[in-house]
């Protein structure tokens, strides 16, 4: 070995051993904040929900399935996980057969207005949850815009119950969660091929027929990656079913909350919590096995 | 035909995505404390109170300052990690990748219960401190994202060739690569505000009973009562968003930034 080699190896390895300092330099004060602030809760969280509630109310450390139990034979949180399943499939296929033709139009149009147009699909998802939900309370309520026109116009005798229950917080969530859906469909249907429905339409394909057979199975991972984002984002949503709902909507959104600020039960609030990660978990694994499907 | 009923089908979604922001605007104008649409004579009260309501002033107050740190904090923690991600090779890169990602794919609730159960024994819930490292995880795959992209896409051989006319790394960094990604920084960090500052979940968990933010002021009125005053609130945050919206669209494009 020369002189000149020896002198190399030794810069790089310099060279090499500078860059890794560098490197923990540049990555350590991220993976300390995302340690604090996401790792730990998470894990900390699993923790308690292996402790018990002991019966004075007090904490009591522990490795038991107690909390689990606690959830799983009590016929109301069958009920909780059930509300929540009914408000995410319903949100989720609401949501996906409005947004399916608002996004097809946004892909197609040439209109010079396009990017004023698809700004205003989601803009709303720039707007505070809370100022939306206030809004939908407003329309929804009681007196609301609803129930206050049609009975001024003599439709109804008494108001319809379209707040304070499941139905007014689906409608809701649908229209807070639907800039999401739109986005999704948006960038899917984008890398369907207009030439295809096009060749469809020369071979003598009727509108009806070039839709059902080219458009729509072209869609389906779009409209697929709509729904799911829209079920797993309505199922974790809180805002909307614990204001609109008015207390009277039970989800496990709003069960952790209960548990966690107000019965103090805290392993209970992370036993429902892990359940909620599971049904979430479940839904994602279904989602990757159509996606799978369609495109493989 | 065909197309009359598109037509009519869009104009339709678009009116029920628009509907509850028509209807605060109106409502915020309301005459009379009825929550529905009474524009018989149309005043500026609610305005007037809400500016008034020193719950609300103490919220705003608390959230523009823990969303502008926020951003700040989560810029100088995030574009590094970006930074390492796109121009360094090491083990476990796409390991860190998907790790500041994740915060996104865990329900807000179960976040906001994991940092109560953390916050409470060390007294951080209701401080500046906790709101603004509870926002961190959610903020954060925010700036990453967008610095990568902009990493990504611009040409790595000015970096190369600063290095070879003898720059070290930090000279490249902030001469050559800062200027490039910089677009990409403003707009994570805007999206790093708005998020913190609209952010109500996770703020409810770790406020207690101290300071709180304007969401969580909002969340806490609407549970008890329900008049025009947050119709007006809502107009002005709305107002709000929409200045910074059209800001960042002049200076780098918000559709870039929303499918990236």
């Amino acid at each position: 070995m020369t002189l000149t080699q020896m002198g190399s190896r030794k810069r790089t390895t310099g060279f090499r051993s500078r860059r890794r300092w560098e490197l923990f330099g540049l990555l350590f004060p991220g993976l300390l904040g995302i340690f604090v602030g996401f790792v730990l809760p998470v894990f900390v969280m699993f923790r308690m929900s292996l402790n018990t509630h002991g019966t004075g109310g007090q904490l009591v450390e522990s490795v038991s399935l107690g909390a689990y139990r606690d959830a799983l034979t009590d016929p109301f949180y069958w009920e909780v996980i059930g509300n929540t399943l009914v408000l995410g499939l319903g949100c989720g296929a609401a949501a996906t057969v409005l947004s399916y033709p608002l996004a097809l139009f946004l892909v197609r149009t040439t209109s010079k207005w396009k990017g004023v147009l698809i700004a205003l699909a989601i803009a709303p998802l720039l707007t505070s949850a809370v100022a939306r939900t206030y809004g939908w309370i407003a329309i929804l309520g009681d007196q609301g815009v609803i129930n206050d026109s049609l009975m001024r116009i003599g439709v109804l005798d008494a108001p319809i119950q379209l707040s304070n229950n499941l139905l007014g917080t689906t409608i809701a969530l649908v229209e807070i969660l639907m800039p999401y859906a739109i986005l999704a469909m948006i960038s899917g249907f984008g890398r369907i091929s207009p030439s295809l429905e096009e060749a469809a339409g020369s071979l003598g394909a009727s509108k009806l027929k070039t839709f059902v057979r080219i458009t729509l199975p072209l869609s389906l991972p779009g409209v697929f990656t709509g729904f799911l984002l829209v079920f797993v984002l309505a199922i974790s949503s809180f805002v909307t079913p614990r204001l609109l709902g008015g207390g009277r909507v039970f989800i496990l959104a709003t069960e952790v909350y209960n548990e966690a600020t107000q019965t103090l039960n805290w392993p209970l609030a992370s036993a429902l919590s892990v359940i909620l990660l599971v049904v979430f978990g479940l839904m994602i694994a279904v989602y990757q096995r159509l996606i799978a499907k369609f495109e493989g | 035909m065909w197309k009359f009923f598109n037509q009519v089908l869009v104009t339709v979604v678009y009116l029920f995505l628009l509907a509850p922001i028509i209807a605060v605007v109106l409502i915020s104008f309301n005459g009379s404390a009825k929550l529905s649409i009474d524009l018989g004579s149309p005043s500026l009260q609610w305005y007037a109170s809400m500016l008034m309501n020193e719950g609300f002033i103490e919220g705003a107050k608390v959230s523009f300052i823990t969303a502008s740190i926020v951003a700040l904090v989560v810029l100088c923690f995030g574009v590094p990690v970006a930074l390492a991600i796109a121009r360094y090779d090491f083990r476990g890169r796409s390991f860190v990748s998907g790790l500041f990602l994740s915060p996104l794919l865990v329900p807000t609730v179960v976040l906001g219960l994991g940092l109560l159960l953390v916050f409470q024994p060390i007294a951080l819930t209701g401080t500046y401190a906790g709101i603004i490292i509870a926002h961190f995880g959610i903020t954060v795959p925010y700036v990453i994202r967008t610095t990568l992209m902009s990493l990504t896409t611009s040409d790595v051989s000015c970096e190369e060739a600063a290095k070879v006319h003898g720059a070290n790394s930090w000279e490249t960094f902030r001469r050559v690569t800062l200027p490039i990604i910089s677009p990409g920084l403003i707009a994570g960090a805007v999206m790093a505000f708005i998020i913190s500052f609209d952010e109500a979940v996770i703020s409810l968990f770790v406020a207690g009973a101290g300071r709180t933010t304007l969401p969580v002021e909002m969340f806490r009125y609407l549970q008890y009562r329900s008049d025009p005053g947050v119709a007006a609130l809502s107009v002005i945050l709305i107002a709000i968003s929409v200045v910074i919206v059209i800001v960042v669209e002049r200076a780098v494009g918000l559709r870039k930034v929303m499918n990236s």
